[in-house]
């Protein structure tokens, strides 16, 4: 699980997972584009000062060993998934965002039409992520 | 909360609650989506292992340096300019012909930012943060390090604030290198302490 060494020509391949493929002196930082928006949402936040990271990790640590306790029925291991559920615990907890409003917004934006641009809530233009 | 469905791991799912967090907490004005995108990019460009080779090169060649950097890392390693996020308490340990360290986070994924960048996957698996504990030799030997048993193994768990960086031996035969040319033998692996630095497998550029 951890040869490491040689580059990668197609960095699509197997991008998410344990196994994400090496590049250059290393791997891949992000294995697909939500992990990074992820971690930068998280660190900005953080910066802005809403909360410590000490707090933040706390939670992550609890959600990694949950998984860890969960044993062989659990789902495959994910490392910015555990991240994605510590964050939301931490979110909620600070009273920035409930899981209620996430999912009407995550369902909002699962019926937009697939496969152009989007407009965010916000009516920004980024490319879809996923 | 909610129960199962936040559970799934689906890439889909995750990249569209993800999507939907980052919408509804710019809309909140608790957030701005340019700052996110410089985060993002800093920490794929900007930082990376190529830091602390600079400062490993830097302590094989100046003796002063290395001792100032031994006692008080995280002074020592913003002399060259890093620092930052999970770089605020820096501990160098030196590894020596009769002392391997080597470097894990066994709850999460503690890492030293500044110097390494963001942590490969592997250092992040449940399988290297249990089993490096336990059996040290057996974990390094699979990943290429074999070491003589009369060399102690330090293993080094990060805690809340400590984070780690190993202080390679310098290869024999280099004593005519520049520091540059030490810095490019660097890799981040003998920084984790998962490997040991030789001449001949320079890191390739990043």
């Amino acid at each position: 699980m951890w040869e490491a060494k040689p580059p990668v020509a197609d960095p699509t391949v197997a991008l998410t997972g344990a196994a994400a493929p090496p590049r250059r002196n290393g791997e891949l930082v992000f294995g697909a584009p939500w992990e990074s928006r992820l971690f930068g949402v998280t660190l900005a936040l953080c910066e802005a000062g809403l909360f410590r990271w000490e707090e933040f990790r706390t939670l992550l640590c609890q959600e990694i060993s949950a998984w860890e306790a969960q044993g062989s029925a659990k789902e495959s291991w994910s490392y910015y998934a555990r991240w994605q559920v510590a964050f939301e615990r931490l979110l909620a907890e600070k009273g920035l965002c409930t899981a209620f409003e996430l999912e009407a917004c995550a369902r909002t934006l699962a019926a937009r039409p697939s496969g152009h641009d989007h407009a965010d809530l916000d009516g920004a233009t980024h490319p879809r992520t996923r | 909360m909610s129960g199962a469905d936040r559970e799934s791991s689906d890439p889909r799912d995750l990249a569209l609650r993800v999507e939907a967090l980052e919408a509804l907490l710019r809309e909140k004005g608790f957030l701005d989506s340019a700052q996110v995108d410089a985060i993002v990019r800093h920490y794929e460009e900007d930082v990376g292992p190529l830091n602390g080779a600079k400062v490993v090169a830097r302590a094989w060649t100046d003796t002063a340096y290395r001792r100032r950097l031994l006692a008080d890392g995280t002074a020592a390693i913003a002399e060259l300019g890093f620092g930052g996020p999970q770089g605020e308490y820096m501990v160098v340990l030196e590894n020596t012909p009769t002392v391997h360290n080597v470097v894990v986070c066994t709850l999460c994924s503690c890492y030293p930012w500044p110097v390494l960048g963001l942590p490969p996957a592997w250092y992040k698996s449940p399988a290297y943060r249990s089993r490096i504990v336990r059996e040290p030799r057996a974990v390094l030997r699979e990943m290429g390090l074999e070491l003589p048993a009369e060399v102690e193994v330090r293993v080094w768990d990060s805690s809340s604030e400590v984070r780690y960086l190993v202080l390679p031996e310098r290869p024999a035969g280099t004593e005519k290198l520049s520091e540059d040319e030490l810095r490019r033998l660097v890799t981040r692996d003998a920084m984790i302490g998962v490997g040991k630095v030789r001449v001949g497998s320079e890191a390739s550029g990043g």
